[in-house]
């Protein structure tokens, strides 16, 4: 359990990471506000909170593995491994420029601390099942993470990976939905239904929780829970706002892949607190 | 001719590195028993997952295999390991030059009485155009198994195309493969045949029959298609007057491409491509099918016999 005063920790380092996206994606006039913005609680929690991991030693053999599915919140990823001490905060000014460490998508190949590149969506899973796989056969205890958008979840290759991480009975396999009910073309009940979402996973032979994904107590204690399961993978669905903490961001489908402008970035830095 | 089976070729050489790598983990798509990675499974079943049919998830999982260390063989058939799951092998894969070996049986027309949803004619075409990929075509049993041995040797992701039927032996015990390298079969001096898999054994009998005519065939088997091996195809280029190319695969994209890409801008001559002519194929054995779709050694002959009549003059006649 977190204490009142890590709690308000993470929570002023939310606001922190919220501004450097927002920066970012202005400073690189293109890339993803909505869906890195909801994200911001679910990555903060696992790499300030709860993975092993060393950001001075990021192929240590040991350490947890994270992969973001939905590979356009890059983002709020590069943020987050900027602020742990993976690369200099600078690079953020990079982002999407050529020859830059940060790429649009998630690249392992570049960036350090990215474990697998992502960006086509709904191949997240199957990566995250075969380093699961990997683990168990060379008996390290080591965890992996797999961030998915709730319109991702229409690809057919996540359905595939949910069978076999349950075949496999592969409970060092954690699964987080970014829940927030947006897609590109609008919400995602109305391009093509999802729901009953947790039912599915839960069918599909995972142990599912459900959490309000801004709130880092509950994510926290899923993310505690989800590891003592045995035998089978964790889902973990997080409703979240797409968009969160600007105002006029949250819940908007058109904000999917736009940066703020300069207007819009000084707006959100005045409701964000920082003048 | 001695027949040498290529997938059991593969399966057997699999089943042995295991003992002597101890990082091979293969994948299988419920075809294991035809891609002979059964052998394997049977030997480490620790180490082997059947992934069912799902062909996207089984290359996923292969990435995610490789980046923790694991040397990784995938395989099923070849037109759903290259064309079902071609997304998955781009990106997952070969974008992070993963280790992942796919060995893909049941290339080509040769699959036979499945017909057209399981032969495959343009794996080598849709894989050859992956940025690192390294594509390789073994002319027989010997062959398969000296490039296994091989590749498990070098890191990232190789396409090495099996099959399901049985090709003549061609190579001896001594036999060395080398990666990018193709070799001279047979000398001549009068034109080239390049062929790869199953077509080499057609193109030696093709040279066979035009040394008979009088006409001097090198035969070259061009085993790696990619990286291709530039040198020896200009050497092709310079000391023979001109070129057939032959594959059980689709004209479009496969070896001929290759061989007249490197061609047309490194030393231009006439080359002829055998092979699928822009077409799906149908059910019929494997040999009725090579007939039906014209990748004998008569049609090498025939290609052949073109560029003698005609490479005095300016142009191949539009036929
Ligand atoms: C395979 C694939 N198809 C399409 C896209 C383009 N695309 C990027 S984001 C997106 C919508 C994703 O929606 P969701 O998973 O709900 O993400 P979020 O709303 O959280 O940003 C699409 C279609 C893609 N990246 N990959």
């Amino acid at each position: 359990m977190l204490d009142t005063v890590q709690i308000e920790k993470l929570e002023s380092l939310a606001k922190t990471i919220r501004v450097d996206i927002l920066k970012m994606l202005n400073n690189a006039s293109s890339g993803h506000t909505g869906g890195s913005l909801s994200t911001v609680e679910i990555i903060l929690s696992l790499y300030f909170h709860k993975m092993r991991h060393n950001p001075k030693d990021p192929k240590w053999l040991d350490r947890d593995r994270f992969v973001l599915s939905k590979g356009h919140g890059a983002p709020a990823l590069y943020t987050v491994l900027a602020r742990s001490g993976y690369f200099d905060l600078s690079e953020l000014r990079n982002l999407r420029k050529l020859g830059s460490i940060l790429q649009g998508h998630p690249d392992m190949k570049v960036t350090p601390g990215i474990d697998i590149s992502t960006g086509s969506l709904g191949q997240g899973l199957s990566m995250a099942n075969g380093m699961a796989l990997a683990l168990k056969l060379d008996k390290r205890p080591s965890r992996v993470y797999v961030l998915m958008g709730d319109g991702e979840n229409q690809e057919g290759q996540i359905w595939e990976a949910a069978m076999a991480a349950a075949h496999y009975k592969l409970d060092n396999v954690c699964g987080i939905i970014d829940h927030n009910g947006l897609q590109i073309d609008g919400p995602v009940n109305e391009i093509m239904k999802i729901e009953p979402i947790a039912d599915k996973w839960s069918c599909f032979g995972w142990e599912v929780f459900r959490v309000n994904g801004h709130d880092f107590r509950e994510i926290i204690a899923a993310l505690d829970k989800a590891e003592t399961v045995k035998n089978k993978p964790s889902l973990i669905v997080a409703r979240t706002i797409k968009g969160k903490g600007v105002s006029f961001f949250e819940g908007k489908v058109e904000y999917h892949g736009i940066p703020p402008t300069d207007e819009e970035l000084a707006k959100a830095l005045v409701e964000l607190g920082i003048t | 001719m001695k027949l040498t089976g290529i997938r059991e070729a593969y399966g057997e050489t699999l089943a042995a590195l295991g003992e002597l790598y101890p990082e091979i983990v293969v994948l299988d798509a419920d075809l294991s028993g035809s891609t002979k990675t059964s052998l394997f499974a049977k030997k480490f079943p620790d180490r082997f997952f059947n992934m069912g049919v799902a062909e996207q998830n089984l290359m996923g999982t292969a990435a995610g295999l490789a980046a923790s260390g694991k040397t990784v063989f995938a395989s099923t058939f070849a037109i759903f390991a290259s064309g079902r799951a071609w997304e998955q092998v781009r990106y997952s894969i070969v974008y992070n030059q993963l280790n992942v070996k796919i060995v893909a049986s049941h290339g080509g027309v040769t699959v036979g009485e499945d017909g057209g949803s399981h032969q495959s004619s343009e794996d080598i075409a849709i894989m050859r155009v992956l940025p690192g990929m390294r594509v390789i075509v073994p002319m027989d049993g010997k062959e398969m198994q000296e490039v296994i041995k091989t590749v498990v040797k070098i890191p990232g992701p190789f396409y090495i195309r099996s099959s399901r039927v049985k090709f003549p032996l061609i190579l001896g015990d001594d036999y060395k493969f080398e990666l990018g390298k193709g070799k001279i079969l047979r000398e001549g001096k009068d034109l080239s045949l390049i062929g790869c898999g199953l077509m080499v054994s057609q193109c030696l009998e093709a040279a066979e029959t035009l040394a008979k005519e009088g006409i001097a065939a090198r035969v070259v088997s061009l085993s790696t298609i990619k990286p291709i091996d530039e040198e020896l195809l200009v050497d092709c280029s310079l000391n023979t007057g001109g070129i057939v190319t032959a594959e059980e695969h689709s004209v479009i994209g496969g070896l001929g491409s290759a061989v007249a890409e490197v061609l047309s801008e490194k030393s231009p001559t006439y080359i002829v491509r055998v092979g699928v002519q822009d077409k799906f194929g149908v059910s019929g054995s494997a040999p009725d099918l090579l007939e039906y779709l014209g990748l004998t050694p008569g049609n090498i002959v025939k290609a052949a016999q073109q560029i003698m009549e005609h490479r005095s003059q300016k142009t191949i006649p539009v036929v």
